[in-house]
């Protein structure tokens, strides 16, 4: 069976599902990306779906289940790049799409975690700069 | 499993999850020769994979029958599910939002019908169900 890739781009990881997935593909993602998560220690997932021309209830699940697990290993999931047929048609079917959050596309999604991503060194600290230095 | 019984009408057996994804397939050629909106072929495809899996997962497999309709009006395109699985014993309640028999989030039948104009359910316990779905271009 085929594999969705997982890259790691910096400290996101990517997936981009190019092909009309199978059931059992989906749920492989799942553990693939939970794993990959563990090792690389990434604290972003910017799923893009351009490549999907459907969503059913089966893919609207697992990307929620994704987007779950992340979050418990402490990394955010971001689906980007859902067409707008898809989007229409998923409201209709009655999918909410639970705890996930949407970007327009890959470069929003990533400003997106950028936005989100807590100061957790020094580094970052002093790009934000300090609140009591610069409020006037 | 590919068979076909005349111009437009195409028999997919549904075995297992890569029947779904040739009955979307399908579902989709069929969509875009009725010529249907984008949205509207995403809707038909969309359905008739819920409905796929339902025939695969909740009726043992069985087989989606894909072809195109003309009213005389408008064409469409029309997909027969059946399978000889259990049947549905409380039809009203597998029609409810919610409502799940297996693991799922119970939006398949829901769903599926009202993403389609047309639906259609016949079930006979421990005989089998079928449900033909149709969407028209607009």
């Amino acid at each position: 069976m085929e594999r969705v890739p997982i890259l790691k781009i910096g400290s996101v990881l990517l997936v981009s599902i190019q092909v009309d997935m199978q059931d059992q593909m989906a749920l492989q993602l799942q553990e693939d990306l939970g794993q990959r998560i563990v090792d690389t220690g990434c604290r972003g997932v910017i799923i893009d779906i351009t490549g999907l021309d459907i969503v059913d209830s089966f893919v609207g699940r697992t990307l929620s289940t994704i987007a779950s697990i992340s979050r418990v290993l402490d990394a955010e999931t971001i689906v980007v790049g859902m067409r707008p047929a898809v989007a229409i048609t998923l409201v209709e079917l009655g999918l909410s799409l639970d705890g996930i959050r949407t970007a327009l596309n890959v470069e929003r999604g990533l400003e997106l975690l950028a936005r989100n991503a807590e100061p957790d060194t020094f580094d970052d600290l002093d790009l934000l700069g300090d609140p009591e230095t610069t409020s006037p | 499993m590919t068979g076909s019984e005349g111009p437009g009408h195409q028999v997919q057996a549904i075995g297992n999850d890569e029947d779904v994804v040739r009955v979307r397939q399908l579902v989709r050629t069929a969509a875009v020769a009725a010529k249907l909106s984008l949205v509207d072929q995403t809707k038909v495809v969309t359905a008739a994979s819920e409905l796929a899996r339902n025939t695969l997962v909740y009726g043992g497999g069985g087989e989606a029958a894909v072809s195109t309709v003309d009213n005389g009006v408008r064409r469409g395109v029309r997909v027969v599910f059946s399978d000889s699985g259990p049947g549905i014993a409380d039809i009203d309640l597998a029609l409810t939002d919610g409502y799940t028999s297996g693991g799922g989030l119970g939006l398949g039948l829901s769903g599926a019908r009202r993403l389609v104009d047309e639906f259609e359910l016949d079930t006979v316990v421990g005989a089998g169900t079928t449900v033909a779905v149709v969407k028209w271009a607009r």
